[in-house]
């Protein structure tokens, strides 16, 4: 039975009730638990300072040489937040609203209204430990776009708006390191979960600079280990994005809540060649002022700058005249590879939209600056030229990692971009606690299930990862310790460690001793191969039977053919892979599961046999309004557990960005 | 579809781990395309060792999109490769040629001990920013975000030296090891802004003394760090450090 604790009360004083009527630990018996993070970027680092300021005793694992280093760092647009700063209309219910129907009514509205709750705090918090946000020449805070929404609430810091929130949660959480409040493992990769009397009571790891397992005990466990997106192979995750900590827990009993639920993301620079090891966002406020088109004539090979303005097809205005370009992310992906697949796509593979600037860039930000400078019907150079100045402050970065990557100037000819894998809506279900379905097992951030339903809007993945390990845990962590105050430090001898290690060293030498003849590498992108062209942008039933046969066939191959250098007992990133790899063909498996069990089309998961005339995701509420939670039974086989969703404020209706 | 394919050769430092002497080996690169990067030439390159039976070479890595701070080359004598304002992630093989050598090596600094291969230990930034690198408030107490405007010109320097992505190539250019452009790049974010301000001197003093502690050396003008920074660090924010630690160490802290 899933239980989801939602509390009671009207949707908009849960979380309030909530917090007035969790049990409290108090300081002194605070000291006495110990709580293992796993993972710091946004959610990890944030909780790991929170509860180390609370005066819990904190243990944090990453796998990067350093905390800072995690994945979040790389986020790029922005962070929302309904301060309604800008006076356009926003407001707690505005940003809960848009995030249901955003995530096509398939999360859990009181997790989604808790979140938009929170979002204004975080803004405050962050401001506090100096992050630089963009500011206006008044010097308040300025705000930008994003898809799915009507209103300006999402503040950036140009296109690093991930780098700066991480830092300020990395500096925080050193501080706390500086206190002695936390001890920090960098260079650790957890492997396992430890299990005592069905509570999580510690975590197996390997110490990836000498190779040597560790054990470590806590009275509670929390995973803030972030999204499974390379189970693709390409996508805009870090290299070393894996699903390992989160797929341990899941084989030990964590259920994992909407596997199949993917965001591919609209604009990405597009794959140049096989040898290509990951995919470059280019961030969704781009669609602030860049406008997507493809030319209106079949395989035009003219040069994008050649085409003239009539013979442009904007296909997203064309389509979606009220949201434009800042239709979300699934439509606007899909959209792209209906014109591509229809023969319009542009560049040497054809398989890329434009995106192009010229448009704002003369009639937006240069007419005003031209303005601002007094000066009088200004030629077009003068027009670009001033533009390019606000442009470049605004996604500077963004523009010269484009160039460098392609060799092209976007101030010059328009970006061509592809869709990509970007995030992973789906991950360990989680109640309203953060609790997964093991004990004392908590999951944070990317790397739980609770918040986007089947899509996730731009800029709200940093508001759910801070919100997460700021705002909630140090409520929620409480309400459960304070049962475990009498619980002694578990001498890591006892029995369920030495187990849980053995089991780990053993698939480790296993894995080390196949000694066969095919790369760590080539299993991965075979992998990837199977899950973007049949679990990818479009999914239907012979499809996703098709890749779970060959994703079993892959995994006997794997085991029976990889190669793994080197050895056990030293730096091996290659032996790191192969955990990681394998790991990933079991949970492609049950992405496939999920994708082919779920009937309907919502958010990023379209099936094909589920569609409007117009081609847009037809859902099927009477049948799918609900989360799937898998269970792990043994090797390839799982229990689907299913938790009813219950609209009470927001009704679903047919998703129109029209 | 790719045109332009080349052959390297390779000199590549390797060491089996931080007891080991190390030394250089070469390795013959063939058929690399100008759109492949630096980093997806040396996945080749570790393909082919893993298949021939040999060891691969290990190198920091993850985001490859220029802003975790992970990568970290000295390629031909210069941190992260010859462009300018770049990483080595972000550098691609349009930069060389058919025929070119390229030698690559692991920063070089007493602070930064080589742990296998091209792979180093860069926890003594990690200590320095323990040492005081940040603004001491706790979750949950802050004032709304617009209680206190930020002077824009202000706000964007900040911003600028928080561009620092803690990647060490400012230590590894420079002749004496100093870290002083990461560390200044720490301390003029926060010391720009309001926030930053009732710790501005203790901040300053600390984590220039625990930058003593981890062995960097002293700076002294030479500029080759601002030259190899990634992120366009500047050196005035070193001029600024000064003035923050002599107005620190008169108040008599
Ligand atoms: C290119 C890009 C741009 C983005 N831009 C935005 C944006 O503008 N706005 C937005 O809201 N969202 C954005 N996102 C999404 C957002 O960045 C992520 O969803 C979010 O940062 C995830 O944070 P996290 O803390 O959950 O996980 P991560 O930041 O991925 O951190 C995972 C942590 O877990 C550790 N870890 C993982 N496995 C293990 C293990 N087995 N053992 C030990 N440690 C482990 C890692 O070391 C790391 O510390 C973007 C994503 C990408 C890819
Ligand atoms: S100052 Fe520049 S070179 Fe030095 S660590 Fe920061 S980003 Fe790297
Ligand atoms: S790999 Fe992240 S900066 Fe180069």
């Amino acid at each position: 039975m899933l239980e989801a604790k939602t509390p009671t009360g009207p949707l908009d004083q849960k979380w309030t009730y909530y917090k007035g009527h969790c049990r409290l630990v108090n300081p002194a018996n605070k000291r006495k638990l110990e709580v293992i993070v796993v993972g710091t970027g946004l959610a990890g680092a944030s909780a790991a300072a929170s509860l180390a300021e609370l005066g819990y005793t904190v243990k944090a694992f990453c796998f990067q040489d350093s905390p800072r280093r995690a994945h979040s760092i790389a986020a790029q647009g922005g962070i929302n937040a309904a301060k309604n700063y800008q006076n356009d209309g926003d407001s707690v219910f505005r940003l809960f609203y848009d995030t249901i129907k955003g995530g096509d009514y398939r999360a859990r509205e009181s997790n989604v209204h808790r979140l938009a709750e929170i979002s204004t705090s975080i803004i405050d918090q962050c401001v506090a430990q100096g992050v630089p946000f963009a500011r206006e020449y008044g010097g308040l805070l300025n705000n930008r776009s994003f898809g799915g929404t009507q209103v300006k609430r999402t503040f950036y810091a140009a296109g690093q708006t991930g780098q700066q929130l991480l830092i300020g949660a990395y500096q925080a959480l050193e501080r706390q390191v500086n206190l002695g409040n936390v001890k920090m493992y960098s260079r650790h990769e957890m492997l396992d979960v430890v299990m005592i009397d069905g509570k999580a009571r510690g975590i197996i790891c390997r110490n990836l600079v000498n190779g040597e397992l560790e054990r470590h005990f806590g009275h509670a466990v929390l995973l803030c280990t972030g999204g499974y997106g390379n189970v693709f192979y390409l996508s805009t995750n870090a290299m070393g994005s894996n699903v390992t900590a989160a797929w341990k827990a899941h084989k030990k009993g964590a259920q994992f809540g909407n596997p199949c639920f993917t965001q591919i993301h609209p604009t990405c620079i597009p794959v140049s060649g096989d040898h290509q090891s990951k995919l470059t966002l280019m961030s969704e406020s781009l669609r602030n002022d860049g406008r997507i088109w493809v030319p209106k004539q079949k395989g035009d090979k003219r040069k994008a700058n050649d085409i003239p303005e009539e013979e442009r097809d904007y296909y997203l205005e064309r389509r979606y005249p009220a949201f434009g370009n800042l239709v979300p992310r699934d439509v606007a992906s899909r959209a792209a590879k209906e014109r591509c697949d229809a023969g319009y796509g542009v560049g040497t593979t054809g398989q890329a939209v434009y995106l192009d600037f010229k448009f704002n860039l003369i009639n937006k930000y240069g007419r005003a600056e031209a303005s601002k400078h007094g000066i009088d019907n200004p030629d077009n150079d003068t027009l670009v030229r001033l533009g390019k100045e606000v442009v470049k402050e605004e996604y500077g970065n963004l523009f010269d990692m484009y160039e460098k990557i392609t060799g092209e100037n976007p101030y010059e000819v328009p970006m061509r971009i592809y869709p990509a894998v970007h995030y992973t809506m789906g991950g360990l279900w989680v109640d309203y606690e953060l609790m997964t379905t093991m004990k004392g097992l908590y999951a944070l951030g990317e790397a739980n299930f609770s918040d986007h339903g089947a899509n996730r809007l731009g800029a709200s993945a940093l508001m759910q990862g801070l919100a997460d390990g700021y705002f909630v845990i140090p409520y929620t962590i409480g309400n459960y310790l304070a049962d475990e105050i009498a619980v002694k430090p578990i001498d890591t001898e006892h029995p369920a460690f030495v187990e849980a290690e053995k089991q780990v060293s053993d698939r480790i030498n296993t894995l080390m001793n196949i000694k066969g003849s095919q790369t760590v590498e080539s299993f991965h992108k075979r992998l990837g191969k199977i899950m973007w062209e049949k679990c990818g942008m479009a999914r239907n039933e012979q499809g996703l039977k098709e890749a779970i046969e060959e994703i079993r066939a892959l995994k006997k191959e794997f085991w029976s053919d990889v190669r793994v250098p080197g050895i056990v007992k030293e730096m091996n990133p290659e032996l790191d892979k192969a955990g990681r790899v394998a790991d990933f063909i079991e949970l492609g498996e049950l992405m496939c599961l999920d994708a082919l069990d779920r009937k309907e089309s919502c958010g990023g998961h379209f099936r094909e046999e589920s569609q409007t005339e117009e081609g847009e995701a037809l859902r099927d509420d009477e049948n799918f309004t609900y989360v799937s939670s898998w269970e792990f039974k043994g090797e390839s086989q799982w229990q689907l557990n299913k938790e009813p969703l219950q609209f009470e404020v927001a009704k679903p209706s047919q998703r129109s960005y029209k | 579809m790719e045109q332009n394919t080349m052959n390297l050769t390779l000199k590549v430092w390797r060491q089996k781990n931080s007891g080991d002497p190390g030394g250089f080996a070469t390795y013959p690169v063939k058929n690399i395309s100008a759109e492949m990067s630096f980093l997806e030439m040396f996945d080749v390159l570790n393909e082919e060792l893993i298949r021939e039976g040999k060891d691969p070479i290990a190198f920091d890595h993850d985001c490859r999109e220029g802003i975790c701070g992970m990568c970290s080359m000295y390629i031909n004598g210069r941190p992260h490769g010859p462009w300018e304002k770049n990483t080595v992630c972000q550098l691609h093989m349009r930069a060389y040629k058919d025929g070119d050598t390229i030698v690559v090596e692991p920063w070089r600094a007493k602070s930064f001990p080589v742990l296998k291969d091209l792979v180093v230990d860069r926890g003594a930034f990690d200590r320095i920013i323990q040492a005081g690198g940040y603004i001491s408030v706790n979750t949950g107490s802050p004032v709304d975000a617009n209680a206190v405007p930020v002077e824009k010109e202000k706000a964007d320097a900040a911003f600028a030296a928080a561009a620092c992505i803690g990647c060490g190539a400012c230590v590894a250019a420079c002749k004496n090891s100093s870290a002083l452009l990461f560390v200044s790049a720490k301390v003029s974010h926060l010391a720009l802004l309001p926030q930053g301000a009732p710790e501005r001197r203790s901040r300053a003093l600390n984590m220039v003394a625990q930058m003593d502690k981890e062995g960097f050396g002293a700076c002294t003008n030479t500029g080759a760090c601002e030259a190899v920074c990634p992120k366009g660090i500047s050196i005035e924010n070193i001029a600024r450090l000064n003035r923050e630690f002599i107005g620190a160490g008169m108040s008599g802290e």
